[in-house]
C-alpha cells in the first residue's frame, strides 16, 4: 500500500471513535433520566458517523480492497488502535461524565490542531467534528459541575472518577514514531504539546466543580501496539458477532 | 438531457426524511449540480457526522434522478467546508417555525443559547419568549429539547451548528 503510514494514522483516529461509539450506545435505554439517554445516543452516533468518515477514508488509502465495515468489524484485538480510556466500562453516570470531560477536552484541542493538516481529507474531518464535541464538551462539563457542587453523593463519585480515570489520560499526550514521522511531514498533531493547556482547562472546571486535581504519576498506554486493557475483549465479541456470523451482511 | 437549472428544480423536490416540510436545498445539503457530457454529478455534504437520514436521502436523490431518465450521474460527498445552519434558507427557517420547530437564532458562531446564556428562544407554539432548555440534546442529534414556560409546552429547537 503506498501510504501505510497515513492508514495507521488514520485508523487510530477511526478506532477511538468506533469504540467510543460502542461504549456510549450502552447507555441507550439505560440513562439515568430521559433527557441523559438521548444525549449519551446521539452523542454515540456523532461518535459512529465520525468513525464511519474516518474508516471510509482508510479503505480508499487501502486500495478499496476492504469496505468500511469490513475494517472497522473484522479485526482481531491486536489490530485495534483506539485509546485506552475509551474501553473502560461505562460504570455509573459519574464515570461516564468524568470520562467523557477528559477525553473531549483533550479531542477538542486535538482537533482543533488537526484542522491544520495538510492532509485535506484530515483537515476537513476535523473542521466538521470539532462542532461536534464542542457540544460534547460542554454537555460534559456541564454535568461535572452539578456533580462536583451537587450533593456529597454525587461529589463522591465523580471525584472518585476522576481519581481512577487520570491514570488513562496520560496516553493521549504520548507521541511514538509514527506520530513523529507524520508531524515532521505536517499531516498528524504534536499530543505532547496539548497537555498542559488540557490541564489548565480541567483545573478550570474542577475548581469551579469544587473538585480536587489528582497528582500525576505512572499512565496506562499499548493501544498504538495493539495492547488493550482486560476489557477490551468484551466490546469486539458484541460489536463483531453479527459480522462475523453473517460475513458480509447487508441490510 | 436537463440543464443545470432543472436539475437544481428537481433537488428542491427531495424533502427531508425527518423534517419533510424541508427540501435538501433549504437545508444547504446540496452544495453543487454539475452537468458535463450528459453526465450528472450532484455534490452533498452530510449535516452532522452520525446523521442517519444521511443515506435515504442519497437514495432518494438517486430515485428522482433515475424518474427524470438520467442514469449516468454521481453523487459526492464532501466533509469540506463542513455544513453549517448558516446555509439553511430564510424560507427555510419559516417553515421549520410553522411546523413547531424552532428555527436556529442567530449565527454558528453564536451557541450562546445552549451555553447557558439566554437567548429567548420563540416558541413556535404560542410565540413566547419565555423558554427554557431542558436538553442539548433531542429527538435528533441536530435538535435540543425546550419548554415554554408561558403556554407549557415542551418544542424542539433546531441547534446552530
Amino acid at each position: 500500500m503506498q501510504n501505510k503510514n497515513l492508514f495507521d494514522y488514520v485508523l487510530r483516529l477511526a478506532d477511538t471513535s468506533l469504540i467510543y461509539g460502542q461504549r456510549l450506545s450502552e447507555w441507550c435505554g439505560h440513562g439515568p433520566v430521559l433527557e441523559e439517554d438521548i444525549a449519551m445516543s446521539n452523542t454515540a452516533l456523532d461518535y459512529l458517523g465520525q468513525a464511519t468518515n474516518l474508516f471510509k477514508y482508510a479503505s480508499e488509502l487501502e486500495g478499496n480492497i476492504r469496505d468500511e465495515d469490513q475494517i472497522a468489524f473484522v479485526r482481531d484485538l491486536s489490530e485495534y488502535h483506539n485509546l485506552l480510556i475509551v474501553e473502560i466500562p461505562n460504570g455509573d453516570y459519574a464515570v461516564t461524565i468524568a470520562r467523557h470531560f477528559l477525553f473531549s477536552q483533550f479531542y477538542f484541542l486535538f482537533l482543533e490542531q488537526l484542522q491544520n493538516s495538510k492532509n485535506e481529507f484530515l483537515s476537513g474531518f476535523a473542521q466538521k467534528s470539532i462542532k461536534e464535541v464542542t457540544y460534547h464538551l460542554e454537555h460534559s462539563g456541564n454535568w461535572v459541575k452539578r456533580m462536583g457542587d451537587g450533593t456529597e453523593e454525587s461529589h463522591n463519585r465523580i471525584q472518585k472518577a476522576i481519581n481512577q480515570l487520570w491514570e488513562y489520560t496520560g496516553e493521549f499526550f504520548d507521541m511514538d514514531e509514527l506520530d513523529k514521522n507524520m508531524l515532521e511531514v505536517g499531516i498528524a498533531v504534536d499530543n505532547a504539546a496539548l497537555q498542559s493547556e488540557w490541564k489548565s482547562r480541567i483545573v478550570e472546571v474542577l475548581e469551579e466543580a469544587t473538585l480536587l486535581l489528582p497528582a500525576d504519576g505512572w499512565h496506562h498506554s499499548g493501544s498504538k501496539s495493539g495492547k488493550h486493557t482486560e476489557h477490551f475483549g468484551f466490546i469486539l465479541v458484541e460489536m463483531q458477532y453479527l459480522q462475523r456470523t453473517f460475513p458480509g451482511a447487508k441490510w | 438531457m436537463l440543464s443545470q437549472d432543472q436539475i437544481w428544480e428537481l433537488m428542491h423536490e427531495v424533502e427531508d426524511p425527518e423534517i419533510p416540510v424541508l427540501s435538501v436545498v433549504d437545508l444547504g445539503i446540496i452544495r453543487d449540480v454539475k452537468v458535463a457530457d450528459d453526465k450528472v454529478e450532484i455534490v452533498i455534504t452530510p449535516t452532522y457526522s452520525g446523521c442517519p437520514a444521511m443515506k435515504t436521502i442519497e437514495e432518494d436523490i438517486e430515485e428522482i434522478l433515475k424518474e427524470n431518465n438520467i442514469n449516468s450521474y454521481k453523487i459526492t460527498t464532501v466533509l469540506s467546508p463542513p455544513w453549517t445552519t448558516d446555509w439553511m434558507s430564510e424560507e427555510g427557517k419559516l417553515k421549520l417555525h410553522n411546523c413547531g420547530i424552532a428555527p436556529p437564532r442567530g449565527s454558528s458562531a453564536d451557541k450562546g443559547s445552549l451555553m447557558g446564556i439566554a437567548r429567548n428562544i420563540i416558541c413556535p407554539q404560542c410565540g413566547s419568549d419565555d423558554t427554557v432548555m431542558i436538553s442539548q440534546f433531542g429527538s435528533t442529534a441536530c435538535k435540543a429539547l425546550y419548554k415554554c414556560d408561558m403556554c407549557l409546552e415542551p418544542f424542539d429547537y433546531f441547534k446552530c451548528l
